[in-house]
């Protein structure tokens, strides 16, 4: 079990200023994030795009931002459980929290903040018949061991850089790679499109270009799939795994099942402190909602800063908060 | 002021006026309506949160740019038709057109 004093859910940019507000105040964090990676939105969706709104560092790039921000909280030593998504929060008799995440990692904490933006990233998952029965049982949303293909007959589909990229690499590995895209082209990076199709002209994958996967079957686990051309013709394949690669979705997930106001799939906070309907949860950023929200990094990094400062009677239920500037005090590493 | 007509997850159709000289996308217009989408990205052309297909009309629209079209190319549900409605401004071209939210269905 990980203890500290504030588990941080949402590894974004917010979540990650929030570690330093926190730290100002002695209070050690651990962050937790479904992404694989730290930065969320700007991590996954706008990488190298530039913010014009941050105080002080105009035009800077998203992915550029998330490193600054590491800096600046990394003498705060934060924890991180990446790639995981929070499930469930249980009250203490003390009134700390238990966090728990889908892979079984259990967080022990005073303070939950939720900083989760519009919710954790999931999977787009294909309108294809049976999918999610056969989840686990050969269907699979991101490739995390690829040794478990080997010898294997996989079904790759999408026509991003992930499918491009896993096509690819996967062909040394499986016995057989098969890659469905509904185009008959890939707009993903060129070099990886070019070797696509140098690997099907060889004959080592099989490329089904204007086609789309239809339906699953199987007894138990997965082994046949069916697909769909554009022509409606449909053929039947033998294969031991599907791996769609859609992309990702953010959605609201487990939060909605935690007790707390929610309007518009937002959590609704007192902006006394942006703290919930529930003692010792806060939300902030994107996540959250009051009246003349408005959902950008700025007012995010606000809301952290005021928010800490409520949550540290609950750290330090002994002491009293002086509040202190960072010019007179500097930073002070843990 | 031009018009055009909404379809929802129930095949239900709703009319909605556009106002065409504001500076706005069809995201915006559409969320300005309370339409439950996401706009993730806030209309960069990138989360594709705001997926829509064209139905009827829409003739005069721009084609996809190289953005649009990879992220549309992503998408699992993706139809010849289909648009980002961030990418598409509210101007004249819009009128009569009838459009289906595939965003909707994804929420």
């Amino acid at each position: 079990m990980i203890t500290t004093d504030i588990c941080i859910i949402g590894a974004g940019p917010v979540g990650l200023f929030a570690v330093f507000e926190a730290g100002l105040l002695k209070m050690r964090c651990h962050l937790i994030d479904a992404l694989p990676v730290v930065g969320g939105q700007l991590a996954e969706i706008y990488p190298q795009k530039p913010i014009y709104d941050i105080p002080g560092a105009p035009g800077i790039i998203a992915e550029d931002l998330v490193k600054n921000l590491l800096i600046q909280i990394e003498e705060f030593k934060p924890g991180f459980t990446l790639g995981e998504r929070v499930e469930s929060l249980d009250k203490q008799d003390d009134g700390s929290y238990i966090v728990r995440t889908n892979e079984g990692t259990v967080v022990h904490c005073q303070v939950v903040v939720i900083a989760a933006g519009l919710g954790s990233f999931e999977p787009r998952k294909p309108a294809v018949d049976k999918l999610e029965y056969f989840e686990g049982k050969g269907v699979h949303y991101m490739v995390k061991k690829p040794e478990q293909f080997r010898n294997q007959n996989v079904v790759l589909a999408g026509g991003g850089d992930s499918a491009l990229d896993w096509t690819i690499f996967l062909a040394d590995i499986a016995s057989r790679v098969t890659l469905v895209h509904r185009g008959d082209t890939f707009r993903g990076a060129p070099d990886s499109a070019e070797k696509v199709f140098e690997l099907a002209g060889k004959g080592k994958i099989d490329l089904i270009l204007q086609s789309q996967v239809s339906s699953l079957g199987g007894n138990g686990v997965l082994k046949e799939i069916s697909i769909v051309g554009n022509d409606k013709s449909v053929t039947t394949i033998p294969t031991d795994h599907f791996i769609p690669l859609f992309g990702l979705s953010p959605k609201l997930g487990p939060i909605a099942n935690w007790n707390l106001g929610v309007e518009k799939s937002a959590i609704i906070v007192d902006t006394v402190d942006y703290s919930t309907n529930v003692e010792r949860i806060y939300a902030i950023g994107d996540i959250n909602t009051y009246p003349g929200k408005l959902k950008l990094i700025l007012c995010g990094f606000h809301e952290a800063a005021i928010m800490m400062q409520s949550a540290f009677k609950y750290v330090y239920p002994d002491q009293k908060l002086s509040f202190k500037y960072t010019t007179v005090n500097g930073v002070n590493a843990f | 002021m031009v018009n055009i007509q909404v379809e929802d997850n129930n095949g239900d159709r709703r009319e909605l006026e556009v106002i065409v000289d504001m500076g706005l996308n069809l995201m915006e217009m559409l969320k300005a309506y309370e339409y439950d989408i996401q706009a993730t990205c806030g209309g960069m052309g990138l989360c594709a949160t705001c997926h829509i297909s064209v139905l009827e009309g829409g003739e005069g629209l721009p084609a996809q740019n190289d953005n649009e079209l990879d992220t549309l190319d992503a998408l699992p549900d993706a139809e010849p038709n289909s648009r980002l409605a961030c990418q598409l401004r509210c101007n004249d071209d819009l009128n009569g057109m009838v459009i289906r939210l595939k965003a909707l269905q994804e929420a």
